[in-house]
């Protein structure tokens, strides 16, 4: 999720991004992630970066290699007028909504719950949960389950939570 | 006593605390973010935070994948 949202702000030309990962990428991400054969066994925000960059050689772009947790989520994103929660996990999704909500006065999350398998595009969708807080997906297709994540219907949830990103710093909340 | 629920009204036992409905509702509760009247109510406070009447309470829960 997160190195296609990337790459849609990237394009779309937003000034200032953070990226965060901790992880290296691994050849099961080649189904669905923004990376190649040649990246395999690199930091993820290493090849990012450079993906990142070759779009759009003047992208402000700050890197974070390391685990996001509940003490350095608002250090890590300081000064972000939007956080694009793509985790795996659902409990670390939880903890990032968590901490940017409560740790910030401004900051609005758009997140993602429900994107795996080959269901229907239109499932997905964009709800506003709370006043500062949008989640993108159908609510339910789970990772681990059937087929699992899967390329198309990944960049449609991911289309959602850039474009969502987008509307937010343009000055449309509506979802 | 009646709180909001996810925009449904919902009868919960008095004294109930935010972590006793979720547990209540069947949430698993390290997947959810939780907002009590347009607060986060975070989870090491969801133990000690007794639920009022009235109160307008949303839940979301996460599934995996991203």
């Amino acid at each position: 999720m997160g190195s296609h949202v990337a790459t849609a702000l990237a394009r779309t030309g937003v000034g200032r991004m953070v990226i965060a990962d901790f992880d290296t990428v691994d050849p099961t991400n080649l189904f669905r992630q923004c990376y190649v054969p040649s990246d395999v066994g690199r930091r993820k925000t290493e090849a990012l970066s450079e993906s990142l960059l070759r779009i759009e050689p003047d992208l402000d772009l700050e890197v974070f290699d390391g685990e996001v947790t509940e003490e350095n989520a608002c250090d890590v994103f300081s000064g972000c007028d939007v956080v694009c929660e793509c985790f795996d996990r659902p409990d670390m999704k939880a903890m990032l909504v968590e901490s940017i909500l409560s740790g910030t006065s401004g900051t609005v999350v758009v997140s993602c719950s429900g994107m795996a398998g080959f269901g229907s595009s239109n499932l997905i969708a964009t709800e506003r949960r709370m006043s500062r807080l949008y989640v993108c997906g159908d609510g339910f297709s789970e990772s681990g389950e059937g087929p699992g994540l899967t390329a198309a219907r990944v960049m449609v949830c991911a289309g959602h939570v850039a474009n969502m990103a987008v509307r937010i710093v343009l000055g449309d909340d509506k979802p | 006593m009646i709180v909001t629920v996810n925009g449904i009204g919902t009868e919960v036992p008095e004294g109930t605390t935010a972590e006793g409905l979720l547990d209540l509702l069947g949430h698993r509760t390290d997947r959810v973010a939780m907002e009590i009247d347009g607060t986060i109510c975070p989870r090491g406070e969801r133990g000690t935070t007794v639920l009022a009447p009235g109160q307008n309470i949303e839940i979301v829960s996460f599934v995996g994948g991203g």
